[in-house]
Order: structure tokens, then C-alpha cells, then sequence
């Protein structure tokens, strides 16, 4: 168990995402030419977790996208653990970088089974391709897996993923996208389409599953408490830009007011977002 | 039905059951309506035909396979590198086959009434034990059996698992970094790998290939693995697969049936097959549509005598009031209407 989660043992000085310059024009040319990115750079060091906020169309999930291969940008670099995948196809970068969405439908196979959708995911890091997924000591590990998450989705590893609620799904997925043991770990909006109950359960999940691995995460979020409490930097965004990196002494103390007013004086307007909550 | 006849039913579901169980691959594993099958069916009996000819029936199997695979993989380039619309990419397969075909047969029809057969071999080794129909049964079911147990066995590697998500959650396996390009290409092979040894086995089973037989074998798979899930064919892969084989033996004998009691005549054959299809897959939409529309009566029926307790109640009112009737009549219209 403790060798599934321990932290990789790479070394420390080398950062795990570096994102260089990076820029994006959407339909360039055109009348609805949008410039998405607009030169992002940012850096994060093993064992980092960043939580990412900004207003409406400010450019995160097209980062993310960029950093995750499903778009190649304009300009810019893009290095995981040292190495420039700037224009690596997604499934190969998946190796080592997960993604959670926002959709609970998409991180799962609805008509597998619970426990062979974890296999699906286990067996990426592994490389024996023509052996059976669902080995004995395989599956007794998949079980711990999922009575840790607390969810009692143990009891369930033979239902099929598609009867499973949002939240449940959401818990799978987050096993799936951790279990082995990514460089790198993207939640864009992870618990958005879950009520607030599950929305909790779920971050909790996270911030227990993060920290036990020392997985290096970004997650973009709505809910501006959770992005000054979570993980230990903040970065906020704006028009294609990152506009005010908050680091973890510069975050103690600060509330919702504290970032909204930053937001205001970096970016030059209020943040504009019809999602965003002010909780603390 | 004579014993004779329902044997001769279930031996051609067994000659088809591949046919099926290659359907159930591209149509339920991949979530594809794979159109290559026309083609590479005819193909398979095509390559069968001419290698047995030649005096190497066994080889006519494997090259069928070999064929079919083929077939399978260009239209699985078709639609994951060249981006065509699956249904497209079959059809431009199956219609370039049509012509490829004819020149592997070197004519619209050949007889291979002389020629050697896979199961010879078998044949004279049971001689005076078993006669050759119940050789070819053998071989036949030995043959079915085995590789739909190498097939399900492969369904639950990690490779297989990989397939059958690829259907399921394309976006999931990009992300679990599953190459669903190739996932694609794969399946499509295998699935047409199987029609193509249909085509070649039935060559050689019925003693001829002709270049008509094709027309309508997508229906004929597909109308076998709706049967066969009718025989509890949802509840996983392994199942999936065997009631496949199942649906095709009962779609054998359902025909069969309807041929005996002159129900039909075999012009009929490919009429029953689609509808069987259209049948069963219009089925839900149908259920779900006759539910609505009853629970929608219902509305109407609570509507209705809802409305005439305000009616009545409103006269009751009124009468006492000003003793007029005018409000009870157009309630004493609706009842008599629905009584009508
Ligand atoms: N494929 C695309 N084609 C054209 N425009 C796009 C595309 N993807 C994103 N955009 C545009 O780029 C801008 C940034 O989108 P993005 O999804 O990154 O915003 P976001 O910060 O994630 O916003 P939200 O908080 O609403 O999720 C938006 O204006 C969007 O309309
Ligand atoms: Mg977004």
C-alpha cells in the first residue's frame, strides 16, 4: 500500500510542470479570433499543489488543455519533469499526467465494472498488455484502494460504473486518476456538477489523496475559500494571464475580501464570474 | 420439425455464429455499425473458394481470416486517420471489395463440389464411426467453441479491457492513455477477421461461393446478437459472446420454422432479418412511448374528472344562487362524448 502512495523520488530541484510563454489564439483571422492564452508562465515543484482561480473564459481549462495535449499552442513550452512534451499526443502524455473533470460521466466507462474501470487505470503504468487485468492480488488491491476512499464502493466493485451517483463516480474517477502515481495531477472544476455535501466529500478525498502521495496538482475552482485553504499556492487568472501568484506565507491570513481586492488592482476590473462563491 | 432438419437448422447457426460474434465485436464492444461485413464476408468465401480449388482448403481458412482482418483494418484507417464517418467508411469498404471479389473468384460463382474440404482430414479418421454431417458438426462447434474462449479470455487482458472502454468512454481512454486510434483499427479486424472465416467455412460447408451471399449479412449478424441477448446477452462480454452463438442457432431455427410451415419463402429470408433488427431496436423507444402516452391518458382522465368536480361543484353553487343550469351543460357534453 505505502509503495502505491509514496512520493516519487525523483530529484527535488528539478520542477515538475514548467509552462514557458505559453499563447493560444483561437480561430486566428477570423472575425471571432480569441487570444485565450496570452503568455502563461508557471512553475511548479514536486509535491506542489496550486489551486487556480479566475473569471469566466479567463483561459484555465485551455491551460490545462495545453499542458494536458489536447490542444497545441500557439507559441511557448511546455516541460513535465524535464522533459518538453510541448507536442506530445495527449494519450502518450497520459502516462504520466491525469485530469479529472468537471462532468462525472467523463473520467469513467459506464458499462465496465468499478473494479475493472480502476484495472483500466492501474494497468496504463504497468506493461504486460496481454495479461488478465483482473489477477487476484490485483483485485484485493483494488478493493483496499476503494474502501480507502471511504465511499463503500468495496462492497460495489462488480456494479457497473454507470449506476453509481455523481459524487461516487467522482470518487472512482479521483482513484483512477491517482492510483499510479502521476507526475502530475490536473482537477479542472472536479466537483462542480456535485451537490454541496458530495462537493466536500470529495475535496476532503483530494486533499487526503494529495498529500498521502505528495502528488504535484493543479485544481481550478469557483469557490475562492477553498482555493485560499487548499493545497499551498494560489494563482489567479485573467484574460489569457496568470495576474497575482499568491504563495503559501503570503496566502496565511488572507480572505476573500483580500483576494478579490489583489484580483482588482492586478487585472484592473472585478472578477467577473457568474459561478464564482464567496464562502469562506 | 424432423430431427434431420432441425440439425441441418443448428449446424448453419454454428456455420454463422461467427458471423455474429463478430457483430457483437464491432457492434456492442466498439459501439460501431460496421458496413465492411458485406464485403468481407464475401471475401473470405471468395479466398476459401480458390485456395480449396487449388487443393488447400485448410490454407482457404486462414487466408479468409486473413482477409477479413485486412478488410477490418482499412476501414479502420478509414475512419481514425482519414476522419471518415464510420458508416461511410464501411460502405466505401464494402463497395471497393465488391469488384476485389469478383477478381479473387475470377467470376460471379464457383462450385466446390470436387474440391477438397477443411474437414476431410476428420472425415476419414471417423470413417464408419461418424458420418460426414456429424463431422462437419463437430468440427464446426470444436472450431466455434475455441475461439470464442480465446476472444473472451482476451476481453479481460488489459488489451481487452482497453477495447471494450474504447467503446464505452473514448474521451476516458485518451486520458487513461489508451491509443483509441489503435483500440479501433484492432477490433474492427477482429470482427471482420471472424466474418471473413464465416464466408470461407460456408464456402467450403455448402460446396459453393457466390458473390450474392453477401447482401444483408450485417442484418443477419446483427438480428443474431439481438436474439441472443434476449438469452441474457447483457450481463457481460463472455455472455455477450456465447449468446451470439446462441441468437445465430435461433435464428436458424426461427426461419427455419417459418420455411416449413410456408410461412415465408426463402425470397422472404432477408425481409425477416431486418425486421427482426428494426423490430428489437425500435423496441424501447416503442415501450417508452406507449408508457407516456398511457400515463398521459391518465393526466387527462384526473384532468377531466378533476375538472368536472369544479364544474359541479360551481353549479351547485350557482343553482342555489340564481337556479340556472347553464354551467352543468357543457360537463353533461363531456361525458356523454366520452361514453360515445
Ligand atoms: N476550441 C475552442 N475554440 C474556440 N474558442 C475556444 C475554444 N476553447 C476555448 N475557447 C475560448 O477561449 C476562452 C477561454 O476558455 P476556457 O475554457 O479556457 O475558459 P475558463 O477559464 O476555463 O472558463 P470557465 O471558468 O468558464 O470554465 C473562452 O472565451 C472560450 O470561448
Ligand atoms: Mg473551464
Amino acid at each position: 500500500m505505502t509503495s502505491q502512495t509514496s512520493p516519487t523520488t525523483s530529484t527535488d530541484t528539478m520542477p515538475t510542470l514548467q509552462v514557458l510563454g505559453l499563447t493560444k489564439t483561437f480561430n486566428p483571422g477570423t472575425p471571432v479570433e480569441h487570444h485565450a492564452l496570452n503568455g502563461i508562465d508557471v512553475t511548479l515543484m514536486p509535491g506542489e499543489f496550486a489551486c487556480v482561480v479566475g473569471s469566466n473564459g479567463a483561459g484555465k481549462s485551455t491551460m490545462f488543455n495545453a499542458i494536458a495535449g489536447s490542444i497545441i499552442p500557439d507559441g511557448g513550452l511546455v516541460r513535465i519533469a524535464g522533459e518538453n512534451v510541448t507536442f506530445k499526443p495527449d494519450f502518450k502524455r497520459a502516462r504520466t499526467l491525469s485530469r479529472v473533470f468537471q462532468d462525472p460521466l467523463k473520467g469513467t466507462a459506464p458499462n465496465l465494472t468499478v473494479a475493472e474501470n480502476v484495472a483500466l487505470a492501474y494497468g496504463r503504468s504497468t506493461k504486460s498488455s496481454l495479461a488478465f487485468a483482473m489477477r487476484r492480488e490485483r483485485r484485493e488491491m483494488i478493493h483496499d484502494r476503494l474502501a480507502s476512499l471511504g465511499f463503500g464502493l468495496e462492497e460495489r466493485m462488480d456494479t457497473k460504473v454507470g449506476t453509481l451517483s455523481g459524487g461516487q463516480r467522482q470518487a472512482v474517477t479521483l482513484l483512477m486518476a491517482t492510483i499510479g502515481n502521476p507526475s502530475l495531477l490536473l482537477l479542472d472544476e472536479h466537483t462542480a456538477a456535485l451537490d454541496p455535501e458530495a462537493t466536500r466529500r470529495i475535496l476532503d478525498l483530494t486533499d487526503k489523496i494529495v498529500s498521502a502521495g505528495r502528488i504535484t496538482t493543479m485544481m481550478i475552482t469557483h469557490n475562492l475559500g477553498d482555493a485560499l485553504s487548499m493545497g499551498d499556492r494560489t494563482l489567479v487568472m485573467d484574460d489569457g494571464r496568470i495576474v497575482a501568484d499568491v504563495s503559501a506565507d503570503e496566502r496565511r491570513g488572507m480572505g476573500v475580501d483580500d483576494l478579490l481586492a489583489l484580483f482588482r488592482a492586478n487585472a484592473g476590473h472585478d472578477l467577473d464570474d457568474d459561478k464564482v462563491l464567496l464562502e469562506k | 420439425m424432423s430431427p434431420s432438419v432441425i440439425f441441418d437448422a443448428v449446424m448453419l447457426g454454428f456455420e454463422y455464429s461467427l458471423l455474429a460474434v463478430g457483430i457483437y465485436i464491432s457492434f456492442r464492444i466498439l459501439d460501431m455499425a460496421d458496413l465492411t461485413v458485406d464485403g468481407s464476408f464475401c471475401l473470405g468465401m471468395a479466398v476459401s473458394a480458390t485456395c480449396a480449388v487449388a487443393g488447400h482448403p485448410v490454407l482457404g481458412l486462414v487466408l479468409g481470416c486473413v482477409a477479413g482482418a485486412a478488410a477490418g483494418c482499412v476501414t479502420g484507417l478509414l475512419i481514425t486517420r482519414a476522419k471518415i464517418n464510420p458508416l461511410l467508411a464501411g460502405i466505401i469498404s464494402m463497395t471497393g471489395l465488391y469488384s476485389v471479389n469478383i477478381y479473387v473468384l475470377g467470376g460471379p460463382n464457383v462450385s466446390l463440389l470436387d474440391a477438397p474440404k477443411a474437414y476431410d482430414t476428420f472425415v476419414t479418421l471417423a470413417k464408419g464411426v461418424l458420418k460426414v454431417s456429424q463431422v462437419k458438426m463437430v468440427f464446426i462447434v470444436v472450431l466455434v467453441a475455441a475461439i470464442v474462449a480465446v476472444l473472451a479470455a482476451f476481453l479481460h487482458t488489459e488489451s481487452g479491457l482497453a477495447m471494450r472502454a474504447t467503446g464505452d468512454n473514448e474521451d476516458m481512454c485518451r486520458a487513461s492513455s489508451i491509443n483509441t486510434n489503435l483500440m479501433k483499427v484492432v477490433g474492427l479486424a477482429v470482427a471482420n477477421c471472424l466474418v471473413g472465416l464465416t464466408g470461407a467455412l460456408l464456402a467450403q460447408y455448402q460446396g459453393y461461393a457466390d458473390m450474392g451471399s453477401g447482401t444483408g449479412m450485417v442484418m443477419v449478424g446483427l438480428a443474431s446478437v439481438i436474439i441472443g441477448e434476449l438469452f441474457g446477452g447483457r450481463r457481460g462480454v463472455t455472455a455477450g459472446l456465447v449468446c451470439s452463438v446462441v441468437g445465430s442457432v435461433v435464428y436458424r431455427l426461427i426461419i427455419q420454422s417459418a420455411l416449413m410451415v410456408n410461412f415465408i419463402d426463402s425470397n422472404a429470408l432477408k425481409l425477416i432479418s431486418a425486421c427482426i433488427v428494426a423490430v428489437f431496436m425500435g423496441a424501447p423507444a416503442v415501450r417508452d412511448a406507449i408508457r407516456s402516452s398511457k400515463q398521459k391518458k391518465v393526466a387527462r382522465e384526473k384532468a377531466e374528472a378533476y375538472e368536472l368536480a369544479l364544474a359541479s361543484a360551481a353549479t351547485a353553487g350557482s343553482t342555489t344562487a340564481a337556479g340556472s343550469p347553464a354551467g352543468a351543460a357543457p360537463s353533461d357534453d363531456a361525458t356523454t362524448e366520452g361514453g360515445r
